[in-house]
């Protein structure tokens, strides 16, 4: 029979039934549907970690203590302070592919201006601080190496010590804190940043000049951190190299597993942050496809309802000259057209829900061609083959036994 | 003399049952000629209906030659079977079997729908063409529970007719009818038969029904009992005329 008779053939029978058709189709629907939306929510989501991560400057690294043998004891990390101020200088003079370096000391402290107070990080920074995270201004501006050098009581805020202390909508340039009962001006506050990938809301500190929170408030010699950033992204393994090696000599260390100090980039927050999301994603596609051959089943199932509900008519069509073959086709195309319509369908209802998660509860989606493909092709193949089964039955059946049928 | 459509010989059919072996076809002898009108009669479990199904090519005798016009159909596997079916036979069953929810018209291009050499243009040309030979040519577009048994029935030989087959196979036709719509449709058979030439085989239990065949070939306990040619012939177009006279006599 030609090809264009059988599809005839098939869509006048699904037309018959078609709450049926309908039911059937509604399990591949739901099934593509999830696949897309699933896969589309995964996608969002880790494009969204990764953005995350970027702003927060992929070519960063940082540098800071961590356990150290000393006489075949070791210490627990981050229990002994050994990088100092002349460490971050050294690493910015002999590391020719660092573009930024800055120390960076911290404390805590309650803030308080007028009647609101607030407790929260004071983090001591030179001013390249803000090229290395590539953090903006929003109103005032940066401090200076004068101010550094001078270790003015200057300070920038970040917008969730601005909500706390002034309210969002205030500028509060200019206007004087108080941190820990130190006066310090409001020079400038600073862009909103959310948070990051650990969850830690990124927007509240008070970033003020090194020389201002390690002379005036924290009284140390040694430093918390030293934060780098090389010249490019393409050079993160070098400089990270350039740094041990400074480092290294200048502690008197020989070999880097005795190393009293870690150096960490990005990346490797990228890499962790992208493989749980990535496992979340294969999971959850699992979960959904399990529907989709849900679906597929189903499809089985009225396959073998109609092929047995229509005995008789494929026993009229094998008596007057069927061949096996054109019995099959007939019935797998009924399967194919109800995968590949419910398919279709599926794929909208899947674009229209994603995107409906975008706009109402704003999460990230990203929809890709591939999930499209993917999801359209599996749903394709299930109508094959859970459709052959039944299909092959009918063809099989004895046309005298067919005629009899009641 | 008419050049032989089927010719069968000593052909035997043996099913199992489980351990038990059913002999329904005991060593038949028959030949079927061009133009002939043959009614096979027998009693239930006879084994008419096991040869009509060969006759069909729907099932493949245990031993024997059945050559259906030149062909030895012992060789051929299911497809050729089906082929076969297609290009040489008609048929037409007791219950009518169209297709349900399908016009008059799409039931008869069937047959053709699965001939790939016909054109859809010849197709539905030659399907009309059918129609009107059984006058039911205005019925074309309805739907078989739209139409009589008498006119479902009819649609049913339109479509037994247009593959131009070597032969017409009407098992039973007239189970399911009244007399008087019997009467109409072996006025068919006879009329396509005298008229066109085409050779009608024809099984039946009804004896008054095989009066209408030149040829009745009785079968019983699996063999053929008795051949014999029909010498009152029923005239079926007579007696639908002399029937009408008596409604309009009525009236």
């Amino acid at each position: 029979m030609k090809f264009t008779n059988l599809f005839k053939i098939a869509f006048r029978s699904l037309g018959k039934n078609k709450i049926r058709t309908f039911l059937t189709m509604l399990g591949i629907i739901i099934g593509v549907a999830s696949v897309i939306a699933v896969l589309a929510i995964g996608q969002g989501s880790r494009n969204s970690i990764q953005e995350q991560i970027k702003s927060l400057g992929t070519n960063m690294i940082i540098v800071f203590s961590s356990s150290q043998h000393r006489g075949g004891v070791s210490s627990g990390a981050g229990t002994t302070q050994r990088l100092t101020v002349d460490d971050a200088l050294a690493i910015a003079k002999q590391c020719p592919d660092i573009q930024y370096v800055t120390p960076e000391v911290s404390t805590g402290g309650q803030v308080m201006y007028g009647a609101n107070n607030w407790h929260t990080n004071v983090d001591g920074v030179y001013s390249s601080y803000f090229g290395i995270r590539k953090w903006k201004i929003k109103y005032g501006e940066y401090f200076n190496q004068v101010q550094e050098s001078r270790a003015d009581k200057v300070c920038l805020l970040g917008q969730t010590v601005v909500d706390n202390l002034f309210g969002s909508s205030v500028d509060p340039v200019g206007k004087y804190i108080r941190i820990d009962k130190i006066p310090f001006k409001v020079i400038g506050t600073l862009q909103k940043r959310g948070q990051n990938g650990f969850g830690r809301d990124e927007d509240d500190v008070i970033i003020a000049p090194f020389s201002t929170v390690r002379n005036r408030m924290n009284h140390v010699r040694h430093i918390h951190l030293i934060l780098a950033s090389a010249v490019s992204d393409k050079y993160m393994s070098l400089a990270m190299n350039e740094i041990g090696d400074v480092l290294m000599s200048r502690h008197k260390i020989s070999n880097p597993e005795n190393a009293d100090f870690t150096i960490r980039t990005q990346v490797q927050f990228e890499q962790a942050a992208d493989a749980t999301s990535k496992i979340l994603t294969i999971l959850l596609t699992g979960i959904a496809s399990i529907s989709l051959i849900v679906g597929g089943i189903g499809i089985m199932n009225i396959m073998f309802v109609s092929v047995t509900e229509r005995t008789r008519e494929i026993g009229i069509r094998l008596a007057i000259g069927a061949r096996g073959k054109d019995v099959l086709l007939q019935f797998l195309i009924e399967s194919i057209l109800i995968s590949f319509i419910g398919g279709f369908i599926g794929m909208a209802v899947g674009l229209i829900s994603t995107n409906a998660v975008n706009t109402f509860m704003h999460w990230p989606v990203q929809i890709t061609t591939n999930s499209i493909i993917l999801a359209f092709v599996f749903s394709a193949m299930i109508g094959i083959f859970f459709g052959w089964y039944p299909a092959r039955k009918a063809a099989n059946l004895n046309p005298i036994d067919a005629l009899r049928y009641e | 003399m008419a050049p032989t459509i089927v010719s069968v010989k000593n052909i035997t059919k043996i099913y199992k049952m489980g351990e038990v072996k059913v002999h329904a076809l005991r060593g038949i002898d028959l030949d079927i000629h061009k133009g002939d009108f043959t009614a096979i009669m027998g009693s239930s479990g006879s084994g008419k209906s096991t040869f009509m199904n060969i006759l069909g090519c729907l099932d493949v005798a245990t031993t024997g030659q059945y050559l259906l016009d030149g062909v030895d159909i012992s060789k051929l596997d299911r497809d050729e079977l089906a082929a076969l079916r297609n290009h040489k036979i008609g048929f037409v069953f007791q219950s009518f079997n169209l297709l349900p929810r399908t016009s008059a018209l799409e039931n008869v291009e069937l047959p053709l729908m699965y001939n790939k050499g016909v054109s859809n243009k010849y197709r539905i040309e030659r399907s009309m063409e059918a129609l009107k030979a059984v006058g039911l040519a205005d019925r074309a577009h309805h739907l078989p529970n739209q139409l009589s048994g008498g006119q479902q029935q009819r649609v049913a030989i339109a479509r037994s007719l247009v593959n131009d087959p070597k032969m017409v196979l009407a098992d039973e036709p007239t189970g399911n009818l009244d007399t008087h719509t019997s009467v109409e449709v072996m006025d068919i058979f006879q009329r396509l038969n005298e008229e066109s030439g085409i050779t009608v085989v024809l099984v039946t239990h009804e004896h008054d029904i095989a009066q209408y065949a030149s040829k009745n070939v009785v079968f019983k306990d699996g063999k053929i009992s008795e051949q014999l040619a029909v010498d009152n012939r029923r005239k079926a177009r007579e007696e639908l005329s002399h029937i009408s006279t008596i409604e309009e006599d009525n009236q």
